[in-house]
């Protein structure tokens, strides 16, 4: 134990390059989630071309980034999504990517199932339709599963299911298990953040503190559900859960944005944690001499959590649900298991939530059943 | 793809499915085919795995690049390199 605590010490100050690098492609989509952490809906004109954004794979193969989680927006509506992702795996970077699935056809399933090093999420955000397109829109269950059956006939082997946890999602923890297991696949849940339009609903769809109760005892059950170190938040409940169980922004990942923009995660597109971007002397130069990182690699300070006994499992938290709630770094996380967050929140005399800098989501949201 | 126990007397390598990346700690080893991700927590670990592929056993290995009093200490890093699949008999 002592050895682990020490290596988490370590990547507290930072590594070499990230482990987990999120990049995402595009922020145009054909859906409209109510939960986006990125704000997605427009393509943004000064997005990389396809040649910067080879570039760019050149570099992250270069730095031995062993493997990047594509997301968006969506990323298969880029049209130089296939060139792009056979260009990383083709140096040995491998491709996570996540996907609503509206454009795996069977064509594109078979294309999908020849590339090596290659893992697929599919996201849904409940285990029927009615529950799900309530967050991702009308059709948009039907389509993932339409994509998951393709995949399924295409032989691509396991793919992943990707779930975020709401009020609704978490009560159907057993039908997701059933649904993973019928199409050979993983289960992936992760937290819902308060970031991107997330902002608006998380109040209303965060889980309670007994549900996360549960969550918890579910999740140490089952240590074969991912969850890329979603909950470590709920670490705090007894045994950590699987996963370095640290905040690892700007010290272990760290996430690229449509335009080059390098943000500390994936759950902080706002322009306070905004490193720097990868057009003007690389990715490598933002990642090794913002000022912003090497800020995050200092030592935390508790703040109010140092008199817990629990801080050493949990480290106070997610940084970004702190922030987009408007709870100070040194708050206890919003959703704290013993509802030291919820005290924090409830005594700001005025909470000012930061919105998403970059807002790209639809001025209308069209129906995905209309196209 | 084996799973027998890890034989000190055989000869290894680091399979040619795994990549290494220097960290100040030691290394990161990642398998792309399994997607594992292993830490290798110190310098003189990382120098073993990247050049047992030179000996005829592992055994030979560790007396020509580790003190004598860690042999085992070694040994149990190796037999867990080897559980996750990091490493091939030649």
């Amino acid at each position: 134990m002592g050895a682990e605590s020490s290596l988490r010490d370590r990547f507290e100050r930072g590594l070499a390059a990230p482990i987990c690098l999120t990049w995402e492609l595009t922020y145009a989509c054909n859906l409209a989630c109510t939960h986006c952490l990125s704000s997605s809906g427009r393509r943004d004109p000064r997005e990389l071309s396809t040649e910067e954004a080879k570039s760019l794979i050149d570099e992250i193969a270069a730095m031995q980034i062993f493997y990047v989680n594509i997301g968006g927006g969506e990323p298969m509506i880029r049209r130089d999504f296939f060139e792009l992702i056979e260009h990383a795996v083709g140096q040995h970077v491998g491709v996570k990517f996540s996907t609503n699935g509206t454009r795996i056809d069977k064509e594109a399933a078979k294309r999908l199932a020849s590339i090596d090093y290659l893992d697929i999420q599919i996201s849904i955000d409940g285990a029927d339709a009615a529950t799900s397109d309530r967050i991702r829109g009308v059709g948009s269950y039907d389509a993932a599963r339409r994509a998951m059956d393709n995949l399924k006939e295409a032989n691509f082997g396991q793919f992943k299911i990707s779930v975020v946890m709401t009020r609704e999602s978490i009560e159907q923890l057993d039908a997701f298990e059933a649904l993973a297991l019928s199409y050979g696949a993983e289960l992936r849940l992760t937290r819902l953040r308060p970031s991107g339009r997330g902002v608006e609903v998380w109040s209303e769809l965060h889980p309670t503190l007994e549900q996360n109760r549960m969550l918890y005892k579910w999740l140490l059950a089952r240590p074969n559900v991912l969850t890329g170190d979603s909950f470590f938040h709920l670490s705090a409940l007894g045994a950590p859960l699987e996963g370095l169980n640290l905040c690892g922004a700007g010290r272990v990942v760290c996430l690229i944005d449509p335009v080059g923009d390098v943000y500390a995660c994936p759950f902080v597109i706002h322009d306070e944690f905004l490193a720097g971007n990868v057009r003007a002397a690389g990715f490598g130069d933002v990642w090794t001499n913002s000022s912003l990182f090497k800020s995050l690699r200092e030592p935390g300070n508790p703040g109010a959590c140092t008199s817990c006994g629990s801080y050493d499992a949990c480290r106070g938290g997610c940084m970004a649900a702190k922030f987009f709630t408007g709870l100070e770094m040194t708050d206890p996380d919003p959703e704290c298991v013993f509802g030291h967050g919820e005290t924090a929140l409830a005594s700001k005399r005025v909470t000012i939530r930061p919105l998403s800098s970059p807002d790209h989501s639809k001025r209308v949201p069209v129906a995905l059943s209309s196209r | 793809m084996s799973i027998d126990a890890f034989d000190a007397l055989q000869n290894w390598q680091l399979s040619e499915q795994v990549s290494l990346r220097d960290e100040a700690f030691g290394a990161l080893a990642y398998h792309h085919g399994n997607r594992r991700l292993v830490f290798l927590k110190s310098r003189e670990l990382v120098e073993l795995v990247r050049r047992l592929g030179e000996f005829d056993s592992a055994d030979e290995a560790i007396s020509a690049l580790a003190p004598a009093d860690q042999r085992d200490r070694y040994v149990t890093a190796l037999a867990s390199l080897h559980r996750s699949d990091l490493l091939n008999g030649r």
